[in-house]
């Protein structure tokens, strides 16, 4: 008999049970917020921040870390709304270059972790001042992008019944979400990933091949944050150097609250949506309330990432007892 | 230094072929030299007659030589079934199809005649489990030669004779299989042929059945009959009237040692013979207190001891000189007066340092007894040759003036002359009334250092040797002896 409840399931079922839990309570709560026009602002409103998560959950599935996600959707911001706005580029070219910007910073980072078997924290710390620099040289003033296609593409909108649409930032976001749990469940370079995290040396002598999938694996955190960054542009209709400042705090948050392990190998792309989607809950919850100031964003999201922790240890924990 | 010297090797298919030796043999650099981690200096592979030349482990296993090592190398966060397939998975239009993956490691867990739920993560399984999930994605890339880097170490009985069905019907459908194992036992109930190494070359060859025990452990460790082999036994002591310093009485721990039942008296060297990994450091290091015992009495000076830890054991005056003395003596960067006084600085504590002056005194009076060769005692420790750290290790413990020193292959890697001077010097210090537990690989320096042999197989002790019963060949004859 398949048992539904099993220890490696664990963490995503703690994870649906929060974000239920809390969409359940703030719907009881708040007047309005079991519409689904706010169900489908959780999708636009976050499309940036999911984006980035989704990529950065490949890296953390390795055991790595990458810090340069949030100074990358500063860069590709800037770089569009500069490219775009001052030099009067087609904004779809544009975005290529800011897509080719991130998937050459991701190579670097990839490169230096595989060949030299530098930390990730630290060349992706490289990489964060790396980008937030070059930011900044581009413009240190925030630009206002006025190009008739970009803004067409802000308020570009699927209809659907009930009052709710869907943006453009949140059909990329579910598409970068389905591609993602594809590539992460049936794909040979998705497993690799996985295997890596279980442990780099045997995955070695598995004959996987690990430099290449690792180089991979920090390209498409690369290119997913420069998408970010590109989505945030067209999000706010703006471009600005130090747009996303932190921003990879909330990846992060959003990845391990979804169950990923920070040590690697254990997780899911699912995992990551819905760890999204209860940042997303709690920020939207504490609009509704209207009393309280959004800081209390942040005090929930911590202590939520704290009892989060503690369970997955505790997870860790009882499964090295089975085992031993 | 040359790991391995001309050495051919053969596996028949449908072969057990056990390859045998101590530490140092050349099993090792032989198994990598096959499985592709070092390259051959001279000479050839041939894989069903076909000259290869891998240049990695997955290399060699594209090539059709799989190695399983004594530590799983598999993802523990990922499921049986992916284990085995992993890099490998069959594909079609919508990615892996993970049914044929479940299917395909069924099949081959099938060959092992394992049974388990191939959809549960292989961390969750025992050790025995995942060596066999191990041997299944082996057998999933369809090995003609399987190299099992003893397999057993951390397998009970029962799980040592599913191993061994699992290898025996395997063998019938005629893959050629390399056992490796420090277990004499298991050699005998599994392998049909066996190459025994001794310091890279090899040193016998023929079928197991044709091998007696004797003759095994005679090639592993006994050395070629020399004329010191008769020398003069020192009468013994007379100080063994006086209550043993320290008494074990049935030692156990788990994966260590078991039944390990012996004392020591003041002025005496007890030996500790046996073959790799029958528990002769483990033994040591529960008399030091490195580990907990699991069940047992340990007396120091006829009194019973609880919780014995090592700094109990440094309390009580024991001295300690571990097997690997780079990794676990000497300090490399420090100089060889900093080395020597060491132990006898953290015994005072740190905040009552000893003057310079008389650091140097200490280690100068150390350096000229135990004639330690450097040219200065400010000389990093590094520089020093292996028997001279060897010597300053020792310098370390008997500055505090110890009652028992533990020497654990105190001779291990240093040159004739340096071995006979280690020697000498237990002789000597033994006179004065210091008591000794010494381990040795080689046999010869046991019987002429030791009045007192504790014999060890499997992790077991199995006899006590004393006086004129302490020769070579009886020790040999101990360890090959059939368990029951």
């Amino acid at each position: 008999m398949k048992r539904l409840i099993t220890r490696e399931r664990l963490p995503i079922l703690a994870t649906s049970i929060v974000c239920l839990g809390l969409y359940l309570l703030s719907g009881f709560n708040f007047e309005g917020f079991f519409s689904l026009r706010v169900a489908f602002n959780f999708l636009t409103d976050n499309a940036f921040l999911g984006i980035i998560a989704v990529g950065l959950t490949f890296v953390i599935l390795t055991g790595g870390i990458d810090l340069s996600v949030g100074a990358m959707v500063g860069l590709s911001g800037i770089l569009v709304a500069f490219l775009v706005d001052s030099k009067h580029w087609n904004p779809i070219a544009a975005m290529a270059i800011a897509l080719g910007c991130g998937a050459v910073l991701g190579l670097m980072h990839g490169y230096l972790i595989a060949k030299f078997e530098l930390a990730p924290f630290l060349v992706t710390l490289a990489g964060l001042f790396l980008c937030r620099g070059l930011a900044l040289w581009i413009s240190k003033a925030s630009i206002q992008i006025k190009d008739p296609l970009m803004t067409d593409m802000a308020s570009f909108h699927v209809g659907l019944p009930g009052g709710a649409s869907l943006s453009l930032s949140s059909i990329l976001f579910i598409a970068v979400l389905l591609i993602a749990i594809y590539a992460s469940r049936q794909t040979t370079f998705g497993r690799a990933v996985f295997a890596i995290g279980g442990g780099k040396q045997s995955a070695v002598l598995m004959g996987l091949r690990v430099p290449q999938t690792l180089i991979l694996v920090y390209m498409l955190s690369g290119v997913c944050s420069a998408l970010g960054g590109i989505v945030f542009a067209i999000y706010t209709s703006s471009g600005n150097a130090i747009g996303g400042t932190g921003m990879e705090l909330d990846a992060i948050a959003a990845v391990v609250v979804g169950g990923t392990l920070l040590s690697g190998g254990y997780g899911s792309i699912l995992g990551t949506f819905l760890g999204v989607l209860i940042l997303a809950i709690i920020q939207t919850a504490i609009t509704f309330q209207g009393t309280l100031s959004s800081w209390w964003t942040k005090i929930a999201i911590g202590t939520l990432l704290l009892i989060f922790m503690l369970m997955q240890r505790g997870i860790v924990k009882a499964t090295e007892r089975t085992t031993a | 230094m040359v790991a391995l010297d001309q050495v051919d090797f053969t596996v028949q298919p449908g072969e057990v072929h056990a390859l045998m030796g101590e530490n140092g043999a050349g099993k090792s650099t032989l198994i990598k030299v096959m499985t592709g981690v070092y390259p051959a200096d001279k000479g050839s592979i041939r894989l069903a007659g076909q000259e290869i030349c891998p240049t990695s482990p997955s290399d060699a296993t594209r090539l059709g030589i799989s190695t399983v090592y004594q530590e799983v190398n598999l993802a523990p966060n990922l499921s049986v079934a992916e284990n085995i397939c992993l890099g490998r998975e069959p594909k079609g239009w919508s990615g892996i199809r993970w049914r044929e993956v479940r299917k395909r490691a069924d099949q081959a867990l099938a060959r092992l005649s394992v049974s388990i739920d191939t959809g549960r993560a292989l961390g969750s399984y025992s050790v025995a489990i995942q060596q066999m999930a191990a041997i299944a994605r082996a057998l999933d890339v369809q090995a003609k030669v399987l190299v099992l880097d003893e397999p057993t170490s951390s397998l009970d009985a029962a799980e040592v004779q599913q191993l061994f069905e699992a290898i025996n019907r395997l063998k019938a459908e005629g893959m050629g299989i390399v056992f490796v194992t420090h277990f004499l036992d298991q050699v005998y109930a599994i392998s049909d042929w066996m190459t025994i190494l001794r310091n890279g070359r090899k040193v016998a060859e023929g079928a197991t059945k044709d091998i007696t025990r004797t003759d095994l452990v005679k090639h592993m460790i006994g050395r070629e009959m020399s004329s010191d082999e008769a020398h003069p036994k020192a009468p013994e002591s007379s100080a063994l009237q006086s209550p043993p310093l320290l008494t074990a009485q049935s030692l156990n721990r788990k994966g260590a040692i078991t039944n390990l039942d012996v004392s020591i008296g003041a002025g005496e060297v007890l030996g500790l013979a046996g073959l790799l990994g029958s528990g002769r450091s483990e033994s040591v290091r529960l008399f030091f207190g490195c580990d907990r015992l699991d069940s047992g009495k340990l007396e120091v000076d006829g009194k019973g001891v609880h919780g014995w830890s090592s700094s109990d054991a440094i309390r009580a005056g024991f001295g300690y000189c571990p097997e690997d003395r780079k990794t676990s003596g000497i300090v490399p960067e420090l100089s060889v007066r900093e080395n020597i006084v060491l132990v006898l600085q953290s015994r005072r504590g740190w905040l009552r340092s000893i003057p310079r002056k008389r650091q140097a005194d200490l280690a100068q009076r150390m350096v000229a007894q135990l004639n330690i060769a450097t040219t200065d005692i400010e000389k990093p420790v590094q520089f020093l040759s292996g028997g001279n750290q060897q010597k300053a290790l020792l310098a370390r413990w008997l500055l505090t003036e110890p009652r028992l020193l533990l020497l654990d292959e105190p001779t291990r890697g240093i040159d004739v002359g340096a071995k006979q001077e280690i020697m000498n010097l237990v002789e000597d210090l033994r006179g004065k009334g210091m008591s000794f537990v010494f381990v040795s690989s080689e046999l010869a320096e046991v019987v002429r250092t030791c009045r007192k042999v504790a014999v060890l197989r499997d992790r077991r002790m199995v006899e006590t040797l004393t006086g004129s019963e302490i020769t070579e060949e009886r020790i040999m004859a101990t360890i090959a002896e059939v368990s029951h």
